[in-house]
């Protein structure tokens, strides 16, 4: 038989057909591949029944009720037929003005994130500070940090600067400091060094082997996971304003409490376009700067 | 070791000079030109976001103060009944916790069941039709898009205040983002298999079972845990609009200025989330190296 490409396919159906017809003989010569083995077997059952058990568990604890759960799919369906058709009802320009806080509330908290992340960042990073005590305590530190949510930061934030979307700014510059540490460290522990002897062979100093062995190589990788980041933050700040810190999320909070669904379908659908048309901007920016680094 | 360097004759070091500037300047350029978008940006934004480092500089201390604040008095003599003033709410706050917990835990496996049945439609390479595939990515996409805490919002009203809201918002945002992170799984696969078990007579279910899931699975509880983790943490604020967990607590406590209450909360919040991390870490290590040795 030809093995040419465009004669695989009916083949296959040949040798399934074959396969069909002849399945008795193939358990009988291979019996060992059809029977199941015990340990997996034990494993495949009782693993789910476990998880299943603990979802259960979970059910009773939290008072799920099928009455509730249907009489809210019921409200939801209203909701879903209240909300046609979107409509901003004369508040777009509000609307467009809160969208513009909470995209320069992302940027800005991006920005002073990174800022502040890049100088500690390079005392979390093992082949920069050798000192195994400096790098494990900062490391914690950018932990610590990284677990409190940016709604938490907001709560506290509030409390210093009052309310507004100043307060926003700070809380997600404070709940991505904690990753950007991590993150960057990381990059920088993944760099060749190579290039930093490189440099120091040619007697360049403590400060000329960051600048011209790591920086080079790390900052790509920076810019990206920033503008990566800031992606994310354009979600996270629409929510910020449930507690007060600004942006969008103060309207989306007041017209889902007043049931004015027209317009909160109309904002969801505004906020959807617009993470849209970042995402497209910036990994459009992200491909060009990691490509601009594989050239270089 | 006297190494004497050669120098370059005047002429041939001042074109490798020139050549070396004008490279340099043309990068220079480049950069200022970012940088100067970049500080265009942040005048912009730092208007629209009203911006007031003078208030933030004049009312830096009340961070610290706030700080100050919450920090319980412990005394050495003293110190379990400190303690027990500090934490006197403690079993009600743990009980809060392990609902936050199991609110994050329900969230996570309903949402991934879900994601494991769209995965399959989402993927390029195992999907029955085009239109099946772009139906699904589209849904999923919206279901990631829309913040968990908006759906919460709308669920509380729908299913009244309480835990099952925010456990079904949490489930919403998990099946948009780990129906993606499972559709790039299996489009990672090794198509070989798929082939040998089309070949010896398989349907499409008897296929997925056999030869799709035995490379998927490791990948998908792997992506599920780190899901987990996530949703601890989006759990904790769930609370915040009314939909169960530990959240309600603490905003209360910050709202009302009950100061030792809110560092109590906060650092059980933080000790639980970072022992959930480190938990599913070591699970997680586990799988992919079992993955790994398959």
């Amino acid at each position: 038989m030809s093995v040419n490409a465009p004669e695989i396919a009916p083949s296959a159906g040949r040798l399934r057909a074959a396969a069909l017809a002849d399945l008795g003989g193939l358990r009988d010569r291979h019996g060992v591949h059809f029977r199941p083995s015990m340990r997996r077997r034990i494993l495949a059952i009782g693993i789910p029944l476990v998880l299943i058990a603990l979802a259960i568990f979970a059910m009773v604890v939290l008072n799920f009720s099928l009455v509730r759960i249907l009489n809210g799919l019921h409200r939801l369906g209203q909701f879903a037929i209240l909300m046609m058709p979107p409509e901003p009802q004369g508040r777009f320009v509000a609307f467009s003005i809160a969208l513009g806080e909470t995209l320069g509330i992302a940027f800005l908290g991006t920005l002073v994130a990174a800022v502040l992340a890049f100088p500690v960042a390079f005392l979390a990073a093992k082949n920069v500070i050798p000192n195994i005590f400096a790098h494990f305590a900062v490391r914690r530190a950018f932990d610590v940090i990284r677990s409190v949510d940016t709604l938490i930061w907001a709560l506290m934030w509030i409390n210093v600067v009052g309310l507004g979307p100043f307060a926003g700014v700070l809380a997600i510059a404070c709940s991505d400091f904690g990753s950007f540490g991590k993150l960057f460290s990381e990059a920088i522990e993944a760099t060749d060094g190579k290039a930093v002897e490189g440099v120091t062979a040619s007697g360049g100093s403590k400060l000329h082997q960051v600048r011209f062995g790591l920086l080079p190589q790390v900052l790509p990788v920076i810019a990206s996971q920033v503008l990566y980041f800031f992606e994310s933050n354009t979600r996270s700040a629409t929510i910020i304003g449930i507690v007060g810190a600004g942006g969008v999320g103060a309207y989306l909070t007041e017209l889902i409490r007043v049931l004015e669904l027209q317009q909160v379908a109309f904002l969801i659908l505004m906020i959807l376009v617009t993470v849209a048309i970042i995402d497209f901007i910036s990994s459009k920016l992200r491909l060009a700067i990691i490509g601009k680094a594989k050239i270089v | 070791m006297a190494t004497a360097i050669p120098v370059l004759p005047a002429g041939q070091a001042k074109a490798l000079d020139d050549a070396y500037q004008a490279a340099v300047s043309a990068r220079r350029l480049r950069t200022l030109m970012v940088l100067g978008i970049i500080v265009v940006l942040i005048l912009i934004s730092a208007n629209l976001a009203h911006v007031r480092p003078l208030t933030l500089f004049g009312n830096i201390g009340n961070f610290g103060s706030f700080i100050g604040k919450t920090i319980p008095v412990l005394t050495f003599g003293n110190f379990f009944a400190d303690m027990r003033e500090w934490y006197w709410n403690f079993p009600k706050w743990l009980g809060l916790l392990g609902q936050t917990i199991l609110i994050a835990y329900l969230g996570t496996f309903m949402g991934a069941i879900v994601a494991f049945c769209l995965c399959f439609l989402a993927s390029a390479n195992l999907a029955q039709s085009r239109w099946t595939r772009i139906v699904a990515r589209r849904f999923l996409e919206f279901c990631r898009t829309v913040p968990d805490i908006v759906f919460a919002l709308i669920f509380v009203i729908a299913f009244g205040l309480g835990p099952m809201a925010g456990v079904f918002a949490l489930s919403i945002h998990t099946v948009g983002a780990l129906g993606k992170l499972f559709a790039e799984v299996v489009e990672n696969i090794d198509m070989k298999p798929v082939e040998g078990m089309s070949a010896a007579g398989a349907n499409w279910f008897q296929t997925i079972r056999f030869a799709v899931l035995p490379q998927v699975l490791p990948g998908f509880a792997s992506y599920s845990l780190l899901r987990f983790e996530i949703n601890v943490r989006g759990a904790g604020v769930m609370g915040f609009v009314g939909a169960g967990g530990i959240g309600q607590e603490f905003l209360v406590a910050i709202r009302n200025f009950y100061y030792t209450d809110v560092s109590a909360i906060l650092l059980m919040i933080i000790a639980t989330v970072i022992l959930i991390d480190l938990g599913t870490e070591q699970v997680r290590h586990r799988l992919i190296g079992i993955g790994e040795h398959r």
